[in-house]
């Protein structure tokens, strides 16, 4: 059914014309008819990309290799569940479910805020449809996921080996929704400058929108950085790569964004800054794809070859010059309503938090523009690498954690000094026990960074745990709950407050993590042979014996090599066994058949397949890299690919069996690559916490909560006198 | 069967798009008042957050009573002249029509 896709993609771009026609002329002329109208077009977007998503998601599932693209990343061998996810690993998918998930989440947003944000929201629907008119074109005029080859290739590429992981079927999605809700801000704030109206409304009517798109973009990032652990055999979880960096500038302005907003809710402080901030979330999440998709950065998450810069170049200038347009014609009612009451103030550390982030998001930018910065001033391509990202973010991140501490103590407005310092003593007490304990330990010898973050860390967790135990210790006295009790109506009575404690929590453990695992590793990458052993920090690690499969169809692990090779290893501290690990690596089918008629059956990408044991305190990670190099494997598959012709596939498996054969029997030594490092699971463990303090702080209040404040400021003398409220009075039970 | 899909497709797209210019009026675009309530109501549940706020913090020692109380009687001040808002609106409103 190509047809019926490139037919969506037609009637998608002309109802995103008319559907940007109807709302300005709805919002320009006074006329909600035609406004309406502009969202209901909207909606209409979304139901056709959905039809549209099904026809490819269809052609995947049932292998029509009529569809150049499911030929391209598809075969028939190709699990189902990497089938289904493969819609999204070839550029044309992507920008298909790119514009799929922006008219689903516009439509969500724009139906919850259908009764608010009149002029706004016409606006806004105006600017998100704008943006999935862009995407449409896209897929029209330079990328098409509806083109068809006739006749249709019996077999298919299949997809890349790097990408046959189970996270591959929720982390672009998950990325993807977080670019798209990045949107869906940036369009309100555009919305409300257009119309003049830059109070609070529109962050309130967006700011759960801004935080699923942090929650998106996060949950998208760590399921990135799990991949890359556990599938790439570099054995780490963050390089600095381009396309890493790209999805984590976003997530930084928008933690900051979604700091000073509530600055402007309570104090109307800030607004040039909370707009722009929004704004520069935006233009990064599409400068985030356009990285992906324009070939100017090498990166292993790139589309290769792609060709889509000149229009994402275009899109973005127009960006930036709008909103620098936009905020410069409007600095005037974008002035703020009070000022800081005083320095010992919340504000005043959402203020330093934001410096930060933006400090942080700044120095990332660099770092991962400057190939091209460099090329153009001098001509030649340089880029900066690890070493330079850790030394301006490290120190950054610290700060950054400290400042995750101080904040959750600190009231708003004004704070003393007397309750300042009583607020610290338990946080202050807590990093310092951890630094004795380091000390005592003698584990603090050369890594004063890492110790700083674990002191850090300690300090957010007393700050976070105090506030806890005070609010529920409230709680108890008010209410007379047990303690458990006490503590889940607290954070439920309390979701944004108690939620965000969370977050600060899972933050401060995912930087315990990543201190850890960092400074504290051991590494050793060698070659051994069967019953050799080497030492990777405390643990002895021994090559058992080699192992090896064939498989023409599916193997154990779904991963679709034809042959694997690998080892058994045994792991062990002080003589006492710890664990057997079983790297491998898969080889795949090239289908060259210059690479002969039983090479091409390997000849593709060689990937490597992780083993690792993991565990609370650590992790033993390994990789393997077989040597099928040797004169007398070469020979056994020289005379393979004379003697069997290309048209027997099933006895280029029996020589493949061959050749496995004579690996075991007398097999070369294998390099491996063999990682010690401590508290990686924290990293993760941290991740997950993160993710529930998010949900938490998002999930809306009880109306039960509300109504109480409400009867409170209803009474008879407060509307009589106005006089302020007793303290003691209790209107907003804890 | 791809062109049958696509007209169907058109057709309900026509339907959905186009019904708010059909009908004679528009009782699904909210009134200017409406949205204004909505607004207010809007600013009202924030406010009554930041008073359920401020007393958290005193109560949990991170305001002194003194700072307490000032920050509190300025919020509740926004909060009637928000609550006069939303009353001034509701006396406008034109009386509920008799069945």
């Amino acid at each position: 059914m190509p047809e019926l896709g490139r037919a969506c993609l037609l009637l998608a771009l002309g109802v995103c014309i008319y559907g940007i026609g109807a709302s300005l002329y709805g919002v320009r002329r006074g006329r909600p008819d035609f406004a309406l109208s502009g969202r209901r077009s909207v909606y209409a977007l979304a139901g056709i990309l959905t039809v549209a998503f099904a026809v490819l998601e269809l052609a995947f599932l049932r292998s029509d290799f009529s569809f150049n693209t499911v030929a391209d990343t598809s075969s028939v061998t190709t699990p189902t569940f990497y089938k289904a996810a493969a819609v999204w690993s070839s550029q044309e998918g992507s920008l298909l479910l790119w514009a799929w998930l922006l008219s689903l989440w516009s439509s969500l947003v724009l139906f919850l805020t259908r009764r608010r944000l009149r002029e706004e929201s016409a606006y806004a629907t105006a600017i998100l449809l704008g943006f999935a008119g862009f995407f449409d074109c896209l897929m029209i005029f330079y990328a098409t996921p509806f083109a068809t080859t006739n006749p249709a290739p019996a077999e298919g590429v299949g997809l890349d080996p790097l990408l046959r992981h189970p996270s591959m079927m929720i982390h672009p999605p998950m990325l993807y929704s977080g670019y798209t809700l990045c949107i869906v801000p940036l369009a309100f704030g555009m919305g409300a400058l257009l119309a003049r109206k830059v109070d609070a409304e529109w962050i309130r009517a967006t700011r759960r929108f801004a935080l699923a798109a942090w929650l998106f973009l996060g949950v998208g990032i760590m399921l990135g950085a799990r991949w890359s652990y556990s599938e790439l055999g570099w054995g780490g979880y963050w390089g600095w790569d381009a396309v890493e960096n790209a999805s984590l500038m976003p997530w930084l302005t928008g933690t900051a964004f979604l700091h000073s907003l509530m600055i402007q809710e309570k104090r109307g402080m800030l607004k040039v800054w909370n707009v722009s901030l929004v704004l520069a979330t935006g233009t990064l999440a599409i400068m985030g794809t356009f990285l992906v998709r324009s070939g100017i950065l090498s990166s292993i998450h790139a589309f290769g070859g792609a060709t889509l810069g000149v229009p994402f170049v275009t899109l973005i200038g127009v960006l930036i010059a709008a909103s620098i347009y936009l905020v410069y014609t409007r600095r005037e009612m974008l002035a703020s309503e009070h000022r800081l009451d005083s320095l010992l103030s919340r504000e005043s550390i959402f203020l330093a938090n934001n410096v930060v982030l933006v400090g942080l998001c700044f120095v990332i930018f660099w770092g991962t523009y400057f190939p091209l910065i460099s090329e153009a001033l001098t001509g030649h391509s340089a880029s900066v690498g690890p070493p330079w990202f850790d030394r301006y973010t490290v120190p950054l991140a610290l700060i950054l954690v400290l400042l995750s501490g101080i904040g959750p103590v600190i009231a708003w407005r004004r704070a003393t000094v007397a309750n300042a310092r009583r607020n610290f003593l338990a946080p202050l007490g807590c990093g310092l026990v951890v630094l004795a304990a380091l000390l005592i330990a003698g584990i603090s010898t050369g890594k004063p960074l890492a110790i700083a973050m674990f002191c850090c860390a300690a300090f957010v967790l007393g700050s976070v745990g105090q506030e806890y135990w005070r609010g529920a210790r409230l709680r108890r006295a008010s209410s007379g709950e047990a303690p458990p009790l006490a503590l889940f109506a607290l954070v439920r009575r309390n979701r944004r407050r108690y939620g965000g404690y969370i977050v600060h929590i899972g933050m401060a453990v995912l930087f315990v993590g990543v201190a850890a695992s960092s400074s504290f590793q051991h590494a050793s990458e060698l070659s051994l042979s069967p019953g050799q052993s080497t030492k990777v920090g405390a643990y002895t690690v021994r090559y058992v014996r080699p192992t090896g499969t064939i498989t023409s169809k599916e193997d154990a692990a779904h991963t679709g090599a034809t042959m694997s090779l690998g080892a058994v290893l045994d792991v062990s501290k002080n003589g006492k066994h710890v664990a057997t690990l079983t790297p491998s690596e898969g080889f795949y089918d090239s289908g060259e058949p210059a690479q002969g008629s039983v090479g091409h059956l390997i000849g593709g990408q060689a990937v490597s397949h992780v083993s690792m044991d993991g565990g609370i305190t650590r992790d033993v990670w390994s990789a393997i890299a077989p040597d099928i190099s040797t004169p007398r494997l070469l020979r056994v598959m020289s005379i393979a690919n004379k003697t069997i012709p290309l048209v027997r596939p099933d006895e280029g498996m029996i020589a493949l069996a061959v050749l496995v054969r004579e690996y075991l029997k007398a097999p070369p030594p294998a390099q491996f690559h063999l990682i010690v490092s401590p508290l990686v699971l924290w990293i993760w463990i941290g991740g997950l916490i993160v993710i529930g303090g998010a949900l938490i702080a998002a999930w809306p209040a009880p109306s039960a909560i509300r109504r109480r404040v409400r009867v409170g400021l209803r009474s008879p003398e407060d509307r009589r006198d106005r006089a302020p409220a007793s303290p003691e009075r209790g209107l907003a039970r804890v | 069967m791809a062109a049958l899909l696509t007209l169907v497709l058109l057709a309900a797209v026509i339907a959905v798009v186009a019904s708010p210019l059909l009908r004679r009026r528009s009782p699904a675009a909210p009134a200017a008042e409406s949205v204004d309530r909505a607004e207010l109501q809007s600013a009202r549940e924030a406010k009554y957050r930041e008073i359920r706020d401020a007393e958290l913090d005193y109560r949990t020692g991170k305001l002194s009573r003194e700072d307490y109380e000032a920050v509190d009687s300025s919020l509740r001040a926004e909060a009637l002249s928000i609550l006069d808002g939303l009353e001034a609106l509701e006396e406008r409103k034109p009386p509920a029509r008799l069945s």
